[in-house]
């Protein structure tokens, strides 16, 4: 790649009309086309004006490995028939938990290129019918399968050795972790669409009164965080990181209606426009420039503030990939809200909570809201569109000046990084 | 005395390992050394690599202890009760490699130093499913 990259824009200005998700969870026999018609009959069912499916034409699903959860290959033309789309064009877009930011990429150029006026961006996962077994196995194979799975790394163990990496560093320690777990859940006690639509406060004292009720011995936590260092309550994954520093497994769509921006106004009259867009790619963690960043996030990052013309300071509401909680600590470094070691510190200080100066995940991030990993990339833009809409209830950030917001969303452990902004019209 | 006929591939790494060898890549063009061998060096793109034998000596730049195992370990008696330790081995030569660490207390990974001195664990290598380790030297 060039030493300084050329100043990208886009060939024409696109704009976000609509949005919607299915509920994230645990669905017993829903497979993901049954999740993707509910996120978009979310998505029409709450457009401003209507728009008709045959106005659709182009689609870009983005989607991990229903090959591998579901036995099912060539999910688009299956998604596409399902929504009656069929003949207009649909791709799966393959970047692990980069799928659907990269597949809102792929629908902005093809908007940009002036090829199309009308085209739906999406994401689904199917994960829960494998036991957690075989979806270990299964997100194990987003990474190198040559050179990191023989070393005996998973997944979580990546993003382990990653956090490990950045206590050494740093002045980073396990409280820091905890603390974003608890200031996620808050939120996502806000997300009626949220897989765990609780505080882990919420959690501890269920778990308390499910004791009682059974004539068990009762737990003596105190408050979350006693809660977060019982071993029994909250286990080590791969350590440093404990079953509450991890995203879920999760069930979910999300889908969005992306127009060219001179026709929004037919569709709404709050459209909300792509400001910046950047995408990178990233070597595994054993060749990465540094061990206590995800250069692809960096690089992103800065290809879209470019392109949008602003700075990290500008940016006001942001969803980042907190696939573990140190993922979202790396993150706001790496998108440059704060200098490099500096983010444990603002956890500390609550600057990324609801009524913080940086607030960071409104929805309840990966953690609360769950991450259907092909979904969570429109997912996060989703949540941006509703709080430049002023429409995000009772996680609605204050002020009428709410104007640009950022949705960060990373493949395997930086493999894959796509950094979407979004201006408000 | 390193073969370079043998194609730059994992086949071929494994193979050495099980020989006794940690064997990587160098680029004859830049010079640059990469620890997985492979046929086109990434910093100048030039398809003139040679094969290059490191020493097995190196630090641990960083680690994890796992818990929830994959079944390969699992089989191999890891699990909640019996933690193993992966890491990042910065090799004296200069290139990181992924490698599993025994010979430490994964039990006890507040006590496992970062920068510590290993070597390569030929010991361990499975000949059905080759993998890397290295040991405290």
């Amino acid at each position: 790649m060039a030493a300084t990259p050329r100043k990208r824009q886009l060939g024409r200005p696109v704009s976000i009309v609509g949005a919607g998700m299915s509920q994230f969870g645990a669905f017993k026999g829903k497979t993901s086309r049954d999740l993707f018609v509910e996120a978009f009959r979310d998505m029409t069912d709450h457009l401003d004006q209507g728009v008709g499916v045959e106005d659709i034409e182009c689609g870009y699903i983005g989607n991990y490995s229903s090959d591998l959860f579901e036995g099912q290959g060539h999910t688009a033309p299956i998604i596409a028939d399902w929504l009656g789309l069929t003949p207009a064009p649909v791709t799966r877009i393959e970047n692990a938990c980069a799928s659907s930011g990269s597949a809102m990429r792929e629908g902005i150029m093809a908007i940009a290129s002036g090829l199309y006026d009308i085209v739906l961006v999406g994401g689904v996962e199917k994960m829960t019918d494998l036991p957690t077994e075989g979806v270990t196995d299964v997100l194990a194979s987003a990474a190198d399968g040559l050179y990191e799975v023989p070393a005996g790394l998973t997944f979580p163990g990546i993003y382990g050795a990653l956090a490990k990496a950045h206590m050494d560093r740093y002045e980073t320690n396990l409280s820091h972790l905890l603390k974003v777990g608890i200031k996620n859940h808050n939120n996502g006690a806000l997300n009626p669409k949220a897989q765990f639509n609780t505080t882990i406060r919420g959690m501890m004292e269920r778990r308390i009164a499910r004791a009682e009720q059974r004539g068990e011995p009762v737990p003596d936590w105190k408050d979350e965080i006693e809660f977060l260092n019982d071993p029994r309550a909250n286990p080590w994954i791969a350590w440093p990181l404990r079953l509450y520093d991890c995203a879920p497994i999760t069930d979910g769509a999300a889908c969005i209606l992306l127009v060219a921006a001179e026709i929004a106004n037919s569709f709404t009259e709050k459209p909300v426009h792509i400001a910046g867009t950047g995408q990178a790619t990233g070597r595994p963690l054993h060749d990465a420039e540094e061990l206590t960043s995800l250069s692809a996030a960096k690089y992103a990052a800065a290809q879209a503030y470019q392109m949008a013309g602003i700075s990290p300071q500008d940016i006001q509401v942001a969803e980042v990939h907190d696939c573990f909680t140190i993922a979202e600590i790396i993150a706001t470094e790496d998108l440059g809200f704060f200098a490099p070691g500096e983010g444990p510190h603002a956890v500390d200080e609550g600057r990324t909570a609801l009524d913080g100066d940086r607030p960071v995940n409104t929805s309840g991030g990966l953690k609360a809201k769950g991450h259907p990993v092909g979904a969570s990339g429109v997912a996060q833009i989703i949540e941006v569109f509703h709080q430049l809409r002023g429409e995000a209830g009772a996680r609605q950030l204050p002020g009428s000046n709410l104007e640009v917001g950022l949705a960060h969303n990373v493949g395997g452990t930086g493999g894959t990084c796509v950094v979407n902004i979004l201006r408000r019209g | 005395m390193a073969d370079d006929s043998r194609g730059f591939t994992a086949a071929s790494f494994y193979d050495y390992l099980k020989e006794g060898k940690l064997m990587g890549v160098r680029c004859r063009d830049c010079g640059k050394l990469s620890a997985e061998p492979r046929p086109m060096c990434p910093s100048c793109h030039s398809q003139d690599v040679e094969w290059r034998q490191f020493s097995g000596r190196g630090q641990l730049a960083t680690f994890t202890c796992i818990s929830v195992v994959p079944e390969g370990m699992a089989r191999r008696g890891y699990g909640r009760n019996n933690p193993y330790c992966s890491g990042i081995v910065i090799l004296e030569e200069g290139p990181r490699i992924s490698a599993r660490i025994s010979g430490v207390d994964a039990a006890n990974p507040q006590n496992i130093p970062t920068g510590m001195t290993l070597a390569v664990d030929f010991g361990d290598v499975d000949p059905e499913r080759p993998a890397l380790a290295f040991r405290p030297a």
